[in-house]
């Protein structure tokens, strides 16, 4: 017999584990999402912005890190690919929002061709730098080439138009960011339920077993690369036009490891950990503002904790 | 007809020769074993089969094709399915999902078809579940399907070890060392389970072994090597009266005394 708390959180688990309970969660929990943007202040409305943008692109890198079990430090580099091609697009030529989409996303899959296609054959520690490598080399190009605005980046993408409304106000890129990110997590759903799903557990739990087992590894890592490369891509669409201006310094090795952290810290792998962690990391220093300059020491040592005591991350896999 | 001839097959690590030389065949639907003391090379051969080794130079030749060289997922595609030594089970997926692994090559859906779950897709996911149930039910395992492999009792997952790989359907089956760690009874369900594969399956069986027992009562050929050579090669009976071979066990057992 555990203590009264205790038993109460297995109920709750056990009453989870039914796939018709968590849909009426999940329905609560999207329903509160699209409510809050008429109760929320603008500073309010911005932060939850930024947290569902972090979570398409934590649920991306997810795929890489979580799924496929590979090590990606550079993931920042598809997000500014993504980004970069949407403000030329616009800025540049003038095109359509909605047109540059594809064409982002096409580009953000290329790049994951030809970085992961030669790279994927290393194991992880290498891969992890070479990666590295990639991330700095997207960013030091954006910052040198004339068509990319240089170290000043692009100024004046325009804002897209939806059905006659000027997507221009935060409450407008809340639910923008808000459906991409259930987006993201309904095909994330999907894909770990699929055989291509299994395949990736397979390679991150025995490569030469999947190997053994007729699974082409390189040819499954590649997969996961270039779809996480879309998710980054699509999210670097909307970025763009929201700022309406994007410079290289946007798409840092921090910026990187920053996606990773919520990764990690949330639990590699779980849908669920992947969003509660990408809104640690958008939430903490913002609740913390108070603190000043103290409060990303906080949020180190509060990481360390989380990693010490729960180094699965903060949900981790059920077992 | 042979469905596995193997010509003058060399490797060597660092310039020292792990298999020197080595030439045999295996006979569709025949139960052949390789033996030879600790060392001799057996697991190389294995490796060097699948595709986890290239070989020096030699000829493999599976089902009249060359297949040298080839990728280990394409070897597998191609029909030749293996077991590991030591067990290499996914261990934080259940039974059914280490055995889904097998289907993996016999089936295409990709990132669409899981994202839009296309009619095709469905279908292939319910052919997958059921093609791996009736492997795991031909190794005895069913009831245990939803289990984390790495909780099972060792007996057991060498049973999750077999079902995946006929899961892969193959024609040939390479087995390493089948019998290690099990206990005695366990010995006689594997000898009943490989004869049962053989029999109703119709799947060629070549197998690494230690247990000499269990080599002599199921092995239609047996191969002996020594020092990555063929050393004998015949039916049990044959095998046993080589001087060659009972010099090479009794000298690995003169050392193991002087240890």
């Amino acid at each position: 017999m555990g203590s009264p708390d205790t038993s109460m959180i297995t109920d709750w688990a056990n009453w989870l584990q039914h796939q018709r309970n968590r849909m009426v969660v999940l329905m609560v929990m999207a329903a509160l999402a699209m409510v809050i943007p008429l109760v929320a202040n603008n500073y309010m409305l911005e932060v939850l912005t930024n947290a569902w943008f972090y979570t398409i692109l934590c649920l991306g890198l997810n795929i890489v890190v979580g799924y496929a079990g590979l090590l990606d430090l550079g993931y920042a580099a598809f997000f500014a690919v993504g980004a970069y091609t949407t403000g030329i697009l616009t800025s540049k030529f003038g095109i359509n929002f909605w047109l540059t989409i594809p064409a982002a996303v096409f580009c953000s899959m290329l790049a994951g061709i030809i970085i992961g296609g030669p790279t994927l054959r290393l194991r992880s520690d290498y891969l992890a730098i070479v990666t590295l490598g990639f991330g700095e080399i997207v960013r030091i190009i954006a910052r040198n080439l004339e068509i990319t605005g240089g170290a000043s980046g692009l100024i004046g993408i325009n804002r897209p138009s939806f059905f006659g409304i000027e997507l221009s106000q935060g409450i407008h890129f809340y639910y923008v960011f808000l459906l991409l990110a259930i987006l993201a997590c309904f095909v994330s759903y999907r894909l770990q339920n699929s055989r291509l799903g299994r395949a990736w557990q397979y390679v991150r739990e025995d490569e030469d077993a999947a190997e053994a087992m007729g699974i082409n590894r390189v040819g499954v890592k590649l997969y996961a690369y270039v779809i996480g490369a879309m998710f980054g891509g699509v999210a670097g669409c909307f970025f763009a036009v929201k700022m309406t201006a994007i410079s290289p310094e946007t798409f840092t090795f921090a910026q990187s490891v920053l996606i990773l952290l919520g990764v990690v810290l949330g639990g590699m792998g779980k849908i669920p950990g992947v969003v509660v962690g990408a809104f640690a990391l958008v939430l903490f220093p913002e609740v913390f503002r108070g603190l000043g300059s103290m409060r990303m020491l906080i949020f180190g040592i509060v990481m360390l904790i989380i990693m010490l005591y729960r180094p699965e991350g903060i949900w981790p896999r059920g077992k | 007809m042979a469905l596995l001839e193997v010509h003058d097959l060399v490797l060597s690590f660092a310039g020292l020769e792990v298999i020197r030389e080595l030439t045999f065949m295996v006979e569709q639907g025949t139960i052949a074993s390789m033996i030879g003391p600790n060392g001799a090379g057996k697991t190389s051969v294995f490796n060097c089969l699948t595709g986890f080794y290239r070989p020096d130079s030699g000829q493999i030749k599976f089902n009249d094709h060359s297949i040298l060289r080839r990728k280990p997922h394409k070897i597998t595609r191609a029909g030749m399915a293996r077991t590991f030594q030591n067990l290499r089970l996914f261990k934080s997926m259940t039974v059914l999902e280490n055995v889904m692994s097998g289907m993996h090559c016999r089936t295409s859906a990709g990132a669409l078809g899981a994202v839009f779950h296309t009619p095709s897709q469905h279908r292939e996911e319910e052919l997958i579940t059921r093609v791996s149930e009736e492997c795991l039910a031909f190794v005895g395992l069913l009831e245990k399907k939803d289990h984390y492999a790495g909780n099972l009792p060792y007996g057991d997952q060498r049973r999750v070890e077999w079902a995946r790989a006929l899961a892969t359907k193959p024609r040939l089956l390479l087995l390493d060392e089948p019998a290690a760690g099990l206990n005695h009874d366990e010995k006689q369900e594997l000898i009943e389970l490989i004869l049962h594969i053989r029999n109703e399956l119709g799947i060629t069986i070549l197998l690494i072994e230690h247990d000499m027992g269990l080599v002599m009562k199921v092995s239609e050929k047996i191969t002996v090597i020594d020092y990555g050579k063929k050393i004998a090669e015949g039916t049990a009976g044959e095998v046993q009266n080589n001087p060659k071979v009972i010099e090479a066990y009794l000298g690995s057992e003169d050392e193991e005394d002087l240890l």
